[in-house]
């Protein structure tokens, strides 16, 4: 993901007279707290959806957006690890492996739910499914 | 040898344990129990003959004094101070007092140590008893091998035999009062356990039973004694007990001083164990046992202990005068009690028994009349006598197949020459037959009873122990008569039921007595033997020309230095006394300056004084008595001979003529009864009596305290159901209609619902944390 972070250096650091420098300097250490705001923007947009939308497909999306801004704070702070020096940069990208592969399971049994639901009800409306009310 | 004299009672012990522990687990055959058994006893007899020749008779003797094993002994009780509470000694006092012709300072200070010592002594009485004890065992060990054959409890019969042996040796052999009681209480724990040896029979159960429950009433007697003895002399020592005792004053007839409450006490337990008057009534019972225990144990060795007690503590008895009375009566009564029952009792062992109370009578009479050597004398040569009588006896109940009715018996001198022979030296030792063993001890009583200055009437005792010895010689000469003259009677029940088989089955059951094996004849003979020469170790001075004999051969010579001679005060061997001696007695505080009141003679009709003022001779005088009690034996056997030999339906003529009495010698005189009704009824009423209180009202005690709880519990319970229950059902049910409506809008069943609920919570989370770290 190196090659993007020129792009974000661009678009978040301030121009300043010693601009290019420093946007070099940023592509060499990019600012930790840029991909930290992402990531949230990232999540709070999941659990927005998750919590309006009625529509279980769309909910999967949402989580799915969840689960990927965890892994950008993972890979962020990989990263951050690796330029400071401290701690072990590889465990946040081991990390963010298994939360692909376990989205993976997780959208497989999730679909497939969806799919006998909606072969017992015949809607995938998450409102009309209440059948956990006492 | 005195150093080993504490194996003596240890070996019997040993072979008892060895016999009851490993005789049954590994099985051990009939031969090495007994021959542990016999082994063990052989050897305390070896080890007591070596210790009492060495004692008296080798180069380094010591004979008048006593020896106290002080090597082997070792503290048992260890009682400290003591006060003694009762008692003339005052702090500090002593006083010097002749001991076998030894003056002794003995220092006897108000508050003693009272420690006991397991020490064994031996001196002329123990080493007397020690050998009747071990000798006559022997013998009668070696016999129970062969009558005891086949039997299942073999092993165990032997166990008990040398468990009696220790205790027996214990009781004889300790040298102070509290080791006297622990083989007292041995040799009666021993007696209980083989008089109930077959305890598969309810008779013999009983009978042991009541023996030990008698025995328990001697026995209070005694420990009573043993507590008055510590708390006057302070100690339980024989040595020092008796040299203090001597120190004390006389007590008259009917003067009931410290002494004679002593003397009481032993003389209620020497009732007990010897089986005199009123606590006789054990010993017949006893017979229940196996005939070896009947002749060891209720004939040679336990019944003298009684005797051994007395003669022990003559020296405390000699300074009661009253108790000397009592002694001397209960013994002349006895023997002649007994020896009426004796007379019509059918039962072998049964006559036995009877005789042998008897003869302790006889002995207790010695005793009294304050001839305690002569006692002694007759104990041994009883021991001799009446032991071969009854292994006798057991021979013949073996031959005649476990049959005790002399009525099924006669003729059997044929049959059992052995058991015969020696039998009729035993016989004619008992009838008083000179030259027989025991002749000498009998006459020699009656002489001394005719004799005393101890006690007043002495004529009387003489005339009942003289008609004793005639029903000795009467009923003696009827078993004779029943068991082994005329007749043989055994086949008289099968050929009265006129069975049609009788030839066939005679083959079948041959009842004809045998000869016994020889492992229980050879003890006969050997007891037959002392028992007829036995007797001459005490020989009557009145076939010594008067002269007193200095050998230690000689019983009464022996024995002197055991006995108190009341009138020098002193344990003088028999020799003048010397002017400082005389002058030592004469300086001793007279009685009456201590507030008792002074010796007095015995006064009053003194028959051998009578007869003597007459012949103006003492030897012809005792030679007139010694003819005397020949001729009442010689009346005994005459009219024993006339009634069972002559004409043997004179015996019922004359029952049937003197019905009353004849009925109340054949009930015992119906002393069982009467005891059964005054004293065990009595007891069985009170045990009901307590039984009913127990259970009515300490039972319904306990039980009413258990309804009050159950009512109790019942009460709580009930609250407990209906107002705390319910209290809480309603709380809990206000509770649950209260919030109910509330609790339950929050279950949507949306998932979101429940999503953003955590997303809250989440959010909760996280805003608590951003404030803390702020």
């Amino acid at each position: 993901m190196n090659y993007l972070s020129p792009m974000f250096g661009l678009l978040f650091q301030e121009v300043s007279n010693s601009r290019i420098s420093m946007a070099i300097d940023g592509v060499k250490h990019p600012d930790l707290s840029k991909f930290l705001v992402i990531a949230a923007i990232l999540f709070i947009i999941g659990v927005a959806g998750v919590l309006t939308r009625r529509n279980l497909l769309v909910i999967f999306m949402s989580i799915e957006l969840i689960l990927n801004a965890a892994n950008l704070n993972f890979i962020a702070f990989s990263r951050y690890l690796q330029d400071s020096g401290t701690g072990n940069p590889m465990a946040g990208q081991i990390f963010t492996v298994f939360i692909i592969v376990v989205a993976a399971a997780e959208a497989a049994i999730g679909l497939g739910i969806v799919i006998a639901l909606y072969r017992n009800r015949e809607t995938i409306w998450i409102d009309e499914i209440d059948l956990m009310k006492w | 040898m005195y150093k080993y004299i504490w194996l003596v009672p240890l070996l019997p012990l040993a072979g008892a344990a060895i016999n009851g522990i490993f005789g049954r687990w590994f099985r051990f055959p009939e031969k090495l129990i007994g021959g542990v058994a016999v082994g063990t006893v052989a050897l305390s007899f070896l080890i007591s003959l070596a210790a009492v020749y060495s004692y008296g008779f080798s180069g380094n003797s010591l004979w008048p004094n006593p020896y106290v094993s002080t090597q082997t002994a070792f503290t048992w009780i260890r009682g400290g101070a003591v006060k003694q509470t009762l008692g003339y000694a005052q702090p500090g006092q002593s006083t010097t007092i002749s001991v076998a012709n030894q003056p002794v300072t003995v220092t006897s200070p108000r508050g003693s140590l009272l420690d006991i010592e397991w020490s064994y002594q031996l001196d002329p009485l123990s080493s007397i008893f020690m050998l009747i004890v071990t000798g006559v065992g022997l013998c009668i060990f070696v016999f129970a091998t062969g009558y005891m054959h086949d039997d299942p409890g073999f092993y165990r019969f032997f166990a008990y035999m040398g468990l009696f042996m220790f205790s027996m040796l214990v009781l004889v052999m300790g040298s102070n009062f509290v080791m006297m009681f622990v083989g007292w209480e041995g040799v009666g724990l021993c007696s209980y356990l083989l008089i109930g040896y077959y305890f598969n029979r309810q008779e013999a159960a009983n009978a042991s039973r009541k023996a030990f429950i008698t025995n328990r009433i001697g026995d209070f007697g005694f420990i009573l004694a043993i507590f008055g003895i510590i708390a006057t002399f302070g100690t339980a020592q024989y040595t020092s007990v008796i040299s203090q005792a001597a120190g004390y004053p006389m007590e008259s007839l009917g003067h009931w001083g410290l002494m004679s409450w002593i003397a009481l006490g032993l003389m209620i337990g020497a009732c007990g164990k010897s089986a005199q008057f009123p606590l006789h009534v054990w010993l017949p019972d006893a017979m229940a046992g196996p005939t070896p225990v009947s002749a060891l144990i209720h004939a040679a060795t336990m019944v003298t202990a009684g005797l051994y007690m007395l003669t022990r503590t003559n020296v405390i008895f000699q300074h009661s005068r009253t108790m000397m009375l009592v002694v001397a009566v209960i013994g002349a009564f006895t023997a002649i009690f007994a020896a009426t029952i004796g007379i019509t009792q059918n039962d072998i062992k049964k006559v036995l028994a009877y005789s042998t109370v008897s003869q302790l009578g006889f002995m207790f009479l010695a005793c009294g009349v304050g001839a305690f050597v002569i006692g002694i004398f007759h104990v041994m040569t009883h021991a001799f006598f009446k032991a071969l009588m009854f292994l006798g006896a057991g021979s013949v109940i073996h031959g005649m197949h476990h049959e005790q009715d002399m009525r099924r018996m006669g003729g059997l001198k044929k049959y059992m020459k052995y058991t015969y022979w020696t039998f009729l030296a035993g016989w004619l030792a008992i009838c008083g037959i000179i030259p027989f063993s025991g002749f000498w001890s009998k006459d020699e009583i009656l002489w001394r009873t005719a004799s005393t200055n101890h006690i007043p009437m002495g004529w009387l005792l003489w005339i009942v122990g003289t008609i004793a010895a005639t029903c000795t010689a009467f009923y003696m000469t009827r078993l004779m008569a029943m068991t082994f003259w005329g007749r043989y009677r055994g086949d008289d029940g099968q050929e009265a039921h006129g069975d049609d088989h009788a030839p066939g089955k005679h083959e079948k059951h041959p009842h004809v007595p045998h000869e016994s094996p020889k492992s229980m004849w050879v003890p006969l003979v050997v007891l037959a033997i002392l028992a007829t020469v036995g007797g001459l170790v005490g020989i009557s001075t009145a076939f010594t020309g008067g002269r007193e004999i200095h050998s230690r051969l000689n019983i009464v010579h022996w024995l002197t230095p055991v006995i108190w001679n009341s009138t020098t005060k002193s344990f003088h061997v028999d020799e003048p006394l010397s002017a400082a001696e005389e002058a030592k007695i004469a300086e001793t505080p007279h009685p009456s300056e201590l507030g008792i009141l002074p010796q007095e003679k015995a006064s009053g009709f003194n028959l051998a004084h009578a007869v003597e003022q007459q012949v103006h001779s003492e030897t012809l005088t005792e030679w007139i008595f010694i003819i005397i009690s020949l001729l009442v034996a010689g009346i005994g056997i005459g009219l024993g001979y006339l009634f069972y030999i002559k004409d043997t339906r004179l015996a019922d003529v004359w029952a049937a003529r003197l019905a009353p009495l004849y009925r109340a010698s054949y009930h015992k005189y119906w002393i069982d009864e009467f005891y059964g009704l005054a004293v065990t009824r009595r007891t069985m009423d009170l045990a009901r009596a307590v039984f009913q209180f127990d259970s009515k009202v300490v039972d319904g005690a306990v039980n009413g305290a258990a309804r009050v709880t159950h009512l109790s519990s019942t009460v709580t319970g009930e609250t407990d159901k209906y107002f705390v229950d319910g209290l809480v059902n309603a709380i809990a049910d206000f509770v649950v209609r209260l919030m109910s409506p509330i609790v339950r809008a929050a279950q949507t069943g949306l998932t979101q619902n429940y999503a953003l609920v955590m997303v809250i919570g989440l959010l909760l989370a996280v805003a608590f944390y951003l404030v803390k770290a702020l």
